[in-house]
């Protein structure tokens, strides 16, 4: 995979080794990461596993015991509120005061950013349809979390933090949402996309971190990470597929009446496609991982350990 | 509770089945498990604070001749309408002392219980979503506010009973069994009536913070009428349920019949409830909620902008209070000196003040309950932006170009200088009713500078919030011990003579007591001093550590 051509330009985000524990628990453990300028990036990984702590260094809300941190060529902690300006951040889990209207609590965090588009900030209400004219006791998370998105949004910034943003949102504004997020990138800004949604961030982000238990442990394009794990091959070959267990790479081996099914290394492919093809191959599918698979792969080795270590 | 039958609901009934009141024996005896603490407790605090009261009376005042003589210092309109009907001073035994100056107090505790139970069994479960699954079984449309009703009936009967036994059973002065059994339902009316009174703004609006809100408004009304209508002939009293209370002159005349009059209103709220909640939605309010402004006025722009909106409510509700409270120490000014006259323990404490006019130390004494209850407006405004941080709402605004100093310091700002106008507005009630009542124009300025005099203390007490804030954020509840401290020293101190050095601990005995005292700059000047440094080493000590979100 080429290197994209904005190497030059200093990246958004840049995190090494970073380290955050609080009390016994290590949240962040040597935590490594970048953000390409301009580029959606999305930020995968179980809960707990540091994505929100990862965040709240970023926003210098939280101090990193150690490790570099930079934001936009700055010091999150130290540069605190010359870096908000030039971002904007949407929290998770959305609190508002129960006794401020909606559209009261986005013209305050807009404003507190360094001022905002009147009319955007209109059109995005209209678009997300939120009632700006309610107290906030009386939303729903999904209301709640709609008005940071607008304030966000509403807001001319550099870099959006968003920290599962579409967390209690419908389907139907997660579409909304996907469009302004590609309106964004358009303009050039950079976003950073915490999700637990993998079909959204396969859809709107060209690179992903995935972290897991306060490391990164997987980073790059889809495709490269694609091509770091298996593919899922179905094959009718003309004569009895034998041999293809003896292949390096190849996994989880099913023979059926002829037809042959295994999941295979992306590095193995070729000698294996190579094998099929002297068998003499009827049909074949061959299907590259879903995020989901790829997510899983971290997410179920955790899972399997647990398992086994309680067993 | 027994005569309720928990019959199981059935559908096999079908269609047929109307009965409006299915499932209420269950859902009663859920309500009664769920305040299975709650319940007992207020039971016994209520049973236990009268009967400690009652023999503290014939402790203090042991012969008739005693007791007359409290009879007679009451017997004045701010005497009158602090306790109660003057009825009972005519044979004022220990148990017409009960009547008069506890029943009143005792009962408004009962009306507390009984708001804040109804509203928590219906309207906040409604507000939380779970009457909708109970609802969506088989269960009444009425079941929920007739279960609610039965819980606190059933509390208020057996408050009755147990503090009926309680009282009988200690013998004071005048305490006969039968006056002691009115005793008790006298609370329970005014608990069922009040009960009665939740009932209907339950069905108002759609939060239970609301409808208590109204409950709670409803009790100081009742409060209120009834001091009103005890100074003056009477007709007053009658509007207010804690009157009926005190009407049925209990161990002086043991009248019965006013419960009745208690008894018809109960039922009359009771189906006025009913039928309005016929007419709303479950969830749902008579009142639909208020569409506010669908943008951000100038002010709420800044950080000051913010934290005057989120102190507003809170501010206005102390300076308006203690405002009031101001004016009703004030308006009597003029008969504090019959009224302390006959009162041996305050003579002596005023006589150490030394010097000063019984008027001057009169507004002086007030003037340093005043203040601490204004410190407590300064510790609730002081604790504000920790509240703001554990509940995820600083987050958001410190990830905007706030700086941490700027956000903490717009609270401490609004915090601090509403600390000064809480004192200003108590000394401009005391100050004011005073001069009038006294028909001397130096009163206001007296209470205005003895009241201003506390801002050092005020801003000492919320600097220590501001400290414990960013050091140990956990910790920042523990503010409270100041005011409650100064209480206990500087009040019940002035009549228990605590010894020099608890006085000093307290930041309100720094103050010097105007105007009874001259006034003293230097301790003032500490005062404030140490306020300032304790604010700045808050402030640079939350600039130092990690947002504690608690989510």
């Amino acid at each position: 995979m080429p290197e994209p051509t904005n190497t030059e330009t200093p990246p958004a985000v840049s995190v090494r080794e970073l380290d955050k524990t609080f009390g016994q628990t290590r949240a962040l453990d040597k935590l490594t990461m970048t953000v390409r300028t301009g580029e959606v990036h999305g930020f995968l990984g179980p809960n707990g596993a540091g994505k929100s702590t990862t965040i709240r260094v970023l926003l210098g809300l939280l101090k990193a015991d150690a490790g570099r941190v930079s934001v936009l060529g700055g010091d999150p902690w130290r540069d605190a509120v010359a870096l908000h300006r030039r971002l904007a951040y949407v929290p998770g889990d959305v609190s508002l005061w129960p006794n401020l209207t909606g559209g009261e609590a986005i013209d305050l965090f807009a404003r507190l950013r360094g001022g905002f588009d009147r009319r955007r900030r209109d059109e995005l209400c209209e678009r997300f349809d939120l009632d700006p004219g309610k107290k906030g006791r009386t939303y729903s998370k999904g209301n709640r979390q709609k008005v940071a998105i607008i304030a966000a949004l509403a807001s001319d910034v550099e870099l959006l933090v968003l920290d599962e943003p579409t967390a209690g949102l419908d389907p139907l504004m997660e579409s909304v949402f996907a469009e302004h997020i590609r309106e964004a990138k358009a303009a050039g800004t950079t976003v950073l996309l915490s999700s637990h949604t993998l079909a959204q961030v396969e859809a709107l982000c060209e690179r992903i971190s995935i972290i897991r238990q306060g490391r990164i442990v997987e980073s790059g394009t889809l495709d490269e990470l694609r091509h770091l794990t298996r593919t899922t091959v179905t094959a009718e070959t003309a004569r009895p597929a034998s041999g293809v267990d003896a292949l390096p790479g190849v996994h989880d081996l099913v023979v059926t009446n002829g037809k042959v099914q295994f999941d295979v290394d992306g590095e193995h492919l070729d000698t294996v496609i190579g094998h099929l093809h002297g068998l003499g191959i009827r049909s074949l599918v061959s299907q590259p991982p879903t995020l989901e698979q790829l997510f899983m792969r971290h997410y179920g080795e955790d899972l399997a350990t647990t398992g086994n270590g309680g067993s | 509770m027994a005569t309720i039958t928990a019959r199981a609901p059935t559908a096999e009934r079908g269609g047929s089945d109307r009965r409006p009141l299915a499932g209420v024996g269950v859902l009663a005896r859920f309500a009664l498990r769920r305040d299975r603490i709650r319940i007992p407790a207020w039971i016994a605090g209520l049973t236990l604070g009268s009967v400690v009261n009652l023999v503290s009376f014939d402790d203090l005042y042991p012969t008739e001749a005693d007791r007359q003589a409290v009879a007679e210092t009451m017997n004045t309109p701010a005497g009158l309408a602090m306790t109660g009907p003057a009825e009972y001073l005519r044979d004022y035994t220990a148990g017409a002392m009960m009547g008069h100056q506890l029943l009143g107090f005792t009962t408004l505790l009962a009306a507390l219980m009984s708001v804040l139970m109804l509203v928590r069994h219906t309207r906040a479960e409604e507000e939380s979503g779970r009457a909708e699954l109970v609802r969506a079984t088989v269960v009444g449309r009425h079941a929920h506010m007739a279960a609610a009703l039965a819980a606190v009936v059933a509390t208020n009967l057996v408050l009755a009973v147990v503090l009926a036994g309680a009282l009988a059973g200690t013998g004071g002065t005048g305490v006969t069994a039968t006056g002691s059994l009115l005793y008790g339902l006298a609370h329970a009316a005014v608990g069922i009536v009040f009960a009665g009174i939740a009932a209907v703004t339950v069905q108002i609006t759609e939060h239970s913070r609301g409808a208590s809100g109204m409950g709670l408004a409803a009790i100081a009304v009742a409060y209120a009428l009834r001091a009103a209508g005890d100074i003056g002939e009477g007709r007053l009293s009658w509007l207010s349920p804690i009157g009926w209370a005190q009407a049925t002159r209990v161990y002086v005349d043991d009248r019965w019949w006013p419960l009745l009059v208690a008894a018809a209103a109960a039922v009359a709220l009771v189906a006025a409830g009913v039928l309005l909640s016929t007419r709303r939605d479950v969830g749902a309010g008579l009142r639909r909620p208020r569409q506010g402004r669908g943008d951000a006025s100038v002010a709420l722009g800044r950080p000051i902008g913010l934290a005057v909106r989120l102190h507003r409510g809170l501010l206005i509700g102390f300076a308006a209070a203690l405002a009031l409270l101001g004016t009703m120490y004030g308006s009597i000014l003029s008969e504090v000196e019959d009224m302390l006259a006959g009162v041996e323990m305050l003579e002596e404490a005023l006589a150490e003040m030394g010097g000063a006019s019984i008027v001057e130390s009169f507004v002086s004494m007030v003037m340093v309950v005043l203040a601490i209850l204004a410190s407590v407006y300064v510790v609730l405004a002081a604790l504000r932006p920790r509240a703001e941080e554990s509940d995820g709402r600083a987050e958001p605004v410190l990830a905007t170009a706030v700086s941490r100093a700027r956000w903490l310091a717009s609270h401490v700002v609004v915090g601090m200088l509403g600390g000064v106008v809480v004192l200003a507005a108590a000394g401009l009630g005391l100050g004011l009713a005073g001069a009038l009542s006294l028909r001397d124009s130096t009163v206001l300025t007296d209470a205005m500078g003895a009241a201003l005099a506390y801002a050092p203390a005020l801003w000492l007490t919320g600097g220590l919030a501001v400290a414990l804030f960013g050091l140990a954020p956990r910790l920042a509840t523990l503010t409270w011990v100041v005011p409650v401290y100064g209480f206990v020293v500087s009040y019940l101190g002035q009549m228990l003579q605590f010894p020099e050095w608890m006085n000093n601990l307290s930041p309100f005995g720094h103050v010097p007591d105007l105007p009874a005292e001259e006034l003293a700059v230097l301790p003032l000047l500490l005062l404030t001093a140490i306020a300032a440094g304790l604010t700045l080493l808050g402030l640079s000590a939350f600039r130092q550590r990690d947002l504690r979100t608690d989510h």
